[in-house]
C-alpha cells in the first residue's frame, strides 16, 4: 500500500507564502488543481509531453506533470495566474488575443508560460529559436502560426519600447 | 500587427486572395478579440476538468487488457471493501439496451453499441474497453481499487486489420451483426456492417473512352483527433433524480439525449452543462463517461462524482478515426478530360458499426465532374475503439487516394495539375456520386487562387532533386443543423446573447459579431453566452463546420427581431405607428422624437415593455466547402525524413465572419492533415494491445515540424446565408495527405501509397525504388 501519510510543504506561488498538506505520491500539478484551486495549469498528457501544466520553478520552466509536490518546499512558483500580477494583461498576453493565437485554449496557459520563459532569457528569438523553444508544447487547433507570431511579435514590441523600459513580458 | 514585417505578405488578410471587396459591412470581416479570449490567457477560464466541489468523490474506469475477450464474472467485492471506495459499477448496473438506430448527434447510432462502448455487457472488443468503474475519495484510492476487481476473461483472439476481418473464416466480433447489403440484410454472420454503391452513367463504357487509366491501392492507418484536454465528466444525480451533467463536449443536447437514452431517464430530469471545451475534433460528441458518473453519483449517495481520463485512456479507447484500404481507378482522354472512375473503400469502424465510410465515399470525387462513376463502400468491423467522426470524417482518407490518381494522370498527360483540375472541376449543377447536384460552390476559384499565388509561380530551387511542390484540392459537404438562441436587452444599451453552441474556436465572436451586424450595433456591445440545455431549446453539435452558419442564421434572425421589437415599444411611447420608426446609426427616429440606442433601451425599460426575443432556426441551405493546397517539401533520400519549406491553403469560405478565426481553422486543419501524414498511426501488437498510447509515441506536430501556413481566404457567398457563410471547420483537412504525397513524388519520383509517410516507409519505398532502378537494364 503506498504511503498515504500527509506532509506539510511550504512554497511560494505567484509571490504568496503558501503551506499545503500533501501526499509524497501527489504531483505538483494535482496539488495546484486539486488541492490549491490553481485550474488554470492543465492536464493534456501527465507525462510530460504536452507542456499544458508548464509552471515556473525558481524561473525556470518546468512541467508540473513531473514535479513531485513535496519537491517544491522552500522554492518560488509562478503559475498562470501569476502572470498578470495585479489583473493587467502583459504584452504576452495581449499579443495573444490580438493574434487570435488560441482557438480552444487549453494549450494556451502553457503556452504563455513557456512563452514568458523563453522571451526572458532570449529577448529578440528568431522564428527558428520560438519553434525549437515551444516544441514542448503541443497544440492541436492552431497549426502554431499565430502562436509564433504572436510571440515574434510581443518580442519586437518589447525591443522597440526598450527606450522605456518596463517589465511587461 | 505583424511580428516580423517579412512574415507580413502571406497573412491571408492580402490582395490577391481571391477576396471580394465587401462595401457595407460594419462589423463583419474585423477582427476583434474574442469574447472569452481574457479568462483564457490568464488561465480563469473554466474547463471540463477544473470543475470542484467541497465532497466531490472522483471515479476512475477499469478497462480491459485483451483486445477481445468474453467477460465470465467479475468480483468487485475487494473494491468495495476498500476503505473510502464509496460506488462501484459495471455493464450490469445498465438498463438492457435494444437494436435500436437515433441520430443523437452526427448521423445514427445504434443504442445497444453505445452502452456496450461505455460499460462492457458480457464481452470486450478492443484494449482499453471499459468494464468497471469506481468511486472514492481520492483518485488514487480509486486507482487503486480498480487492481481489486477481479475479471475472469476468456481471451479470444483478435481481429486487427480489414485483410483478418473480411477472411472467409474470420472468427466474428458481433455475433448478432448481419452485413446491410446495399439496404437489404444479410442472413449470416459477418464483420462486414454494410456495403453501398453510388453508380452515374456507365463506367465500363466510360473507361472504353479513355486513352489514359490509372489505377493504385492506398491504405492509410488509424488516427486520432488528438485534441489537448482529455474526456472527463461530473454528475450529481440529486435526491430528488434530478440530474446535472458538467462536461466538455461538442453537444450538451446530444449529451443529454445519449445519457437518457442509455439510462433510460427522460430527458427533462437531466440538465447538461457545457464547460468550456479543448478540443474537439468530431470525437467529443459521443459520450464515454457521462452516464458512468451519473450512475457512480447515484450508488455513491447522491455526491458529485468526477471522472477524468489520462492520455492512455484517450488514445486507447476514445477517438480515433478509421485506417482504410481505397482501391482507386480513373480514366482519362488524351485531351485531359476524366471520363471514368472507379473505387473500392473500405473503411475499419472499430469495434461498432458505424465508420465515416459514406462521407469519404461523397469526399472521393466530388471536386471533378465525371460522367461514368462507380462508388463501392465498406463498414468493416475490428478488434480496435469504435470510430468516430473526425474532422471531415472520412474525407482525407478518401482525397490522399482520389487526389494522388489526378496528380499521376495530369503528370501522364504532360498537364499542369491545377489546369487538370480546371478543366475537369466541378460547377453549380454537377452532379456527385450520390446523384445531387452541386449547389452554388467556389471550387475552381480555390484553385484559381492557388494558381495567382505568389507560393505557386515560385520558383523552387532543387526541384525534382530532392525537393518537389505538390498539390491538392478537397471537398467538404458542411452542415446546417438546429440552434435555438435567445437575446435580451439591457437597459445601459448592451445585449446578452444567449447561445447553446460550445465554442472550441472563436465562435462566440463569429455569432455575437453577426448578431451585432443584424441590429447594427457594435460588437463590443453584445455580452455572449454558452448556456445548459434548461435554458434554451434545443441545439445540436458544434461539428459539421454548422456553428457560425446555423447559430449564426440563429444571431442574424434575433438581431432582425429586436430591432423590430424596440421599434414596436418606441412606436409605442411616442404614439406613432411602427413603419414611421426610422433606424438609422443606431439612432430611432420618428418626426420630432430622437433617442440613440442607449436611450431607446433605458426608455424602453422605464416605459414600456421588456425586450427579450427568440430564434429557433433549421439551417438546410448550408454551402459546401472546398479547398485547395499547395505544399513545397524537402526529402532526405538517407532517412526518408520530409521537411516541409512551404505550404499554402486556398479555402472558400462564403463570407469569412472573423477571418483570424477562419485563417486559424485553415491552419490548424493544415497542421492535423500533416500529422495524419507524416507521422501519426496507431500500432498494435498482434494480441492487439495498443503500443503506442502516449504523446511522446504517438507523435503528433510541434511548433518545430511546420512552417508559417499562408492563407488564402476565396470568398464565393453561400446564397443560403445573409452574409454568404459557408463553414469553415474541417475541409482544410482532406487535401494535405494528398498534397504531401504528390510533392514527395515530385522531389523523388517515388509514389507513396500508404500512410503514414514517415521515414520507416518512405526509406523503405525509397531502396525499393533503388533496387528495381539498379536491376533494370540501362
Ligand atoms: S500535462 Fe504535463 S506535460 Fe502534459
Ligand atoms: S488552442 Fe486548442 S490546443 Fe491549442
Amino acid at each position: 500500500m503506498p504511503e498515504r501519510k500527509k506532509r506539510m510543504i511550504t512554497t511560494t506561488i505567484n509571490g504568496e507564502e503558501i503551506t499545503f498538506l500533501c501526499e509524497p505520491r501527489q504531483t505538483l500539478l494535482e496539488v495546484l488543481r486539486d488541492e490549491l484551486g490553481l485550474t488554470g495549469s492543465k492536464e493534456g498528457c501527465g507525462n510530460g509531453n504536452c507542456g499544458a501544466c508548464n509552471v515556473l520553478l525558481d524561473g525556470v520552466l518546468v512541467n508540473a506533470c513531473l514535479v513531485l509536490a513535496p519537491e517544491v518546499e522552500g522554492r518560488e512558483l509562478v503559475t498562470i495566474e501569476g502572470i498578470a500580477p495585479g489583473g493587467e494583461l502583459t504584452l504576452l498576453q495581449q499579443k495573444f488575443l490580438e493574434h487570435a493565437a488560441l482557438q480552444c485554449g487549453i494549450c494556451t496557459p502553457g503556452f504563455i508560460v513557456a512563452a514568458k520563459a523563453l522571451l526572458d532569457e532570449n529577448p529578440s528569438p528568431t522564428e527558428h529559436d520560438v519553434r525549437l523553444w515551444l516544441a514542448g508544447n503541443l497544440c492541436r487547433c492552431t497549426g502554431y502560426d499565430k502562436i509564433v507570431r504572436a510571440v515574434l511579435d510581443t518580442a519586437a514590441a518589447l525591443q522597440a519600447a526598450q527606450t522605456t523600459p518596463t517589465e511587461v513580458a | 500587427m505583424g511580428a516580423n514585417p517579412k512574415l507580413d505578405p502571406i497573412r491571408g488578410e492580402g490582395s490577391g486572395n481571391g477576396s471580394r471587396p465587401q462595401p457595407s459591412y460594419k462589423v463583419i470581416g474585423t477582427r476583434p478579440i474574442r469574447p472569452d479570449g481574457v479568462d483564457k490567457v490568464t488561465g480563469r477560464a473554466l474547463y471540463g476538468a477544473d470543475v470542484r466541489f467541497p465532497d466531490l468523490l472522483h471515479g476512475k474506469v477499469l478497462r480491459s487488457p485483451h483486445a477481445r475477450a468474453r467477460i465470465r464474472s467479475i468480483d468487485t467485492s475487494q473494491a468495495e471493501a476498500l476503505p473510502g471506495v464509496k460506488a462501484v459499477v459495471t455493464g450490469a448496473d445498465l438498463p438492457t439496451a435494444e437494436d435500436r438506430f437515433e441520430d443523437l448527434g452526427e448521423g445514427g447510432i445504434n443504442l445497444r453499441y453505445l452502452s456496450e462502448n461505455v460499460l462492457a455487457h458480457g464481452r470486450v472488443l478492443y484494449h482499453g474497453h471499459p468494464v468497471a468503474a469506481v468511486a472514492a475519495v481520492s483518485p488514487h484510492i480509486a486507482e487503486e481499487a480498480l487492481s481489486l476487481i477481479q475479471v475472469d476473461y476468456e481471451v479470444l483472439p483478435p481481429v486487427m486489420t480489414l485483410e483478418e476481418a473480411m477472411a472467409e473464416d474470420a472468427p466474428i466480433l458481433l455475433e448478432e451483426l448481419r452485413t446491410d447489403e446495399m439496404g437489404e440484410r444479410g442472413n449470416r454472420p459477418t464483420n462486414v456492417a454494410a456495403h453501398f454503391r453510388y453508380e452515374l452513367g456507365n463506367v465500363e463504357e466510360g473507361f472504353a473512352q479513355a486513352d489514359l487509366v490509372v489505377e493504385r491501392e492506398f491504405r492509410t492507418q488509424t488516427v486520432h483527433q488528438g485534441y489537448i484536454e482529455p474526456q472527463m465528466a461530473t454528475a450529481l444525480y440529486d435526491q430528488d433524480g434530478q440530474i446535472t451533467i458538467w462536461t466538455s463536449t461538442q453537444g450538451s443536447f446530444s449529451v443529454r439525449s445519449q445519457v437518457a437514452e442509455i439510462l433510460q431517464i427522460p430527458v427533462s430530469r437531466i440538465r447538461v452543462v457545457p464547460m468550456e471545451i479543448g478540443g474537439g475534433f468530431g470525437g467529443k460528441i459521443t459520450v464515454y463517461l457521462e452516464p458512468v458518473a451519473v450512475l457512480l453519483s447515484r450508488k455513491a449517495g447522491y455526491r458529485p462524482v468526477k471522472l477524468v481520463m489520462s492520455r492512455a485512456e484517450v488514445l486507447m479507447a476514445t477517438g480515433p478515426t478509421s485506417g482504410s484500404r481505397i482501391r482507386m481507378k480513373m480514366g482519362a482522354t488524351r485531351d485531359g478530360r476524366i471520363v471514368a472512375a472507379e473505387a473500392e473503400l473500405v473503411y475499419e469502424a472499430g469495434a461498432f458499426p458505424g465508420s465515416p465510410v459514406g462521407s469519404g465515399a461523397v469526399v472521393l470525387l466530388a471536386p471533378y465532374n465525371i460522367p461514368n462513376v462507380r462508388i463501392d463502400g465498406y463498414d468493416v468491423v475490428v478488434n480496435r475503439p469504435r470510430a468516430s467522426a473526425y474532422r471531415a470524417p472520412g474525407g482525407t482518407n478518401a482525397a490522399f487516394a482520389s487526389e494522388s490518381v489526378v496528380d499521376e494522370l495530369a503528370r501522364k498527360l504532360g498537364l499542369d495539375p491545377l489546369e487538370f483540375r480546371l478543366k475537369n472541376g466541378a460547377k453549380e449543377g454537377d452532379r456527385m456520386a450520390n446523384g445531387l447536384p452541386h449547389p452554388k460552390i467556389g471550387y475552381l476559384e480555390t484553385v484559381e487562387a492557388i494558381r495567382n499565388s505568389e507560393h505557386y509561380n515560385a520558383p523552387l530551387e532543387g526541384r525534382g532533386r530532392g525537393r518537389g511542390r505538390g498539390v491538392a484540392s478537397g471537398y467538404w459537404g458542411n452542415w446546417g443543423g438546429k440552434s435555438s438562441a435567445t437575446a435580451v436587452l439591457n437597459a445601459d444599451g448592451t445585449v446578452t446573447l444567449n447561445e447553446a453552441s460550445t465554442d472550441i474556436g472563436g465562435t462566440r465572436a463569429s455569432i455575437a459579431m453577426q448578431f451585432a451586424e443584424s441590429l447594427g450595433i457594435p460588437y463590443e456591445k453584445v455580452k455572449i453566452r454558452v448556456v445548459d440545455t434548461d435554458c434554451v431549446s434545443y441545439n445540436d453539435v458544434t461539428g459539421g463546420s454548422r456553428t457560425t452558419f446555423g447559430t449564426g442564421l440563429a444571431a442574424y434572425e434575433l438581431g432582425q427581431k429586436m430591432k423590430a421589437a424596440m421599434i414596436q415599444r418606441l412606436a409605442d411611447i411616442w404614439g406613432v405607428s411602427p413603419e414611421e420608426v426610422v433606424y438609422e446609426e443606431m439612432v430611432f427616429s420618428a418626426g420630432e422624437n430622437r433617442v440613440t440606442f442607449d436611450e431607446a433601451a433605458k426608455l424602453i425599460e422605464r416605459r414600456s415593455t421588456p425586450v427579450m426575443v427568440e430564434a429557433e432556426v433549421y439551417g438546410k441551405k448550408y454551402g459546401p466547402a472546398f479547398s485547395t493546397q499547395c505544399v513545397d517539401v524537402e526529402v532526405d533520400v538517407e532517412t526518408g525524413k520530409v521537411t516541409i519549406l512551404r505550404y499554402t491553403i486556398a479555402q472558400d469560405a462564403g463570407k469569412a465572419i472573423h477571418p483570424a478565426y477562419v485563417e486559424g481553422q485553415m491552419q490548424g486543419g493544415v497542421a492535423q492533415g500533416v500529422g495524419w501524414a507524416l507521422n501519426e498511426e496507431y500500432v498494435y501488437d498482434r494480441e492487439g494491445h495498443l503500443l503506442n498510447a502516449s504523446l511522446l509515441d504517438y507523435r503528433m506536430p510541434t511548433a518545430l515540424d511546420l512552417p508559417m501556413i499562408e492563407t488564402l481566404i476565396v470568398e464565393v457567398p453561400n446564397p443560403g446565408h445573409p452574409y454568404g457563410v459557408r463553414g469553415v471547420g474541417e475541409v482544410n483537412i482532406v487535401p494535405p495527405a494528398a498534397a504531401l504525397a504528390n510533392a514527395i513524388y515530385d522531389a523523388i519520383g517515388v509514389r507513396m501509397t500508404e500512410l503514414p509517410m514517415n521515414p520507416a516507409r518512405l526509406l523503405e519505398a525509397i531502396l525499393a525504388k533503388q533496387a528495381q532502378e539498379s536491376t533494370q537494364p540501362a
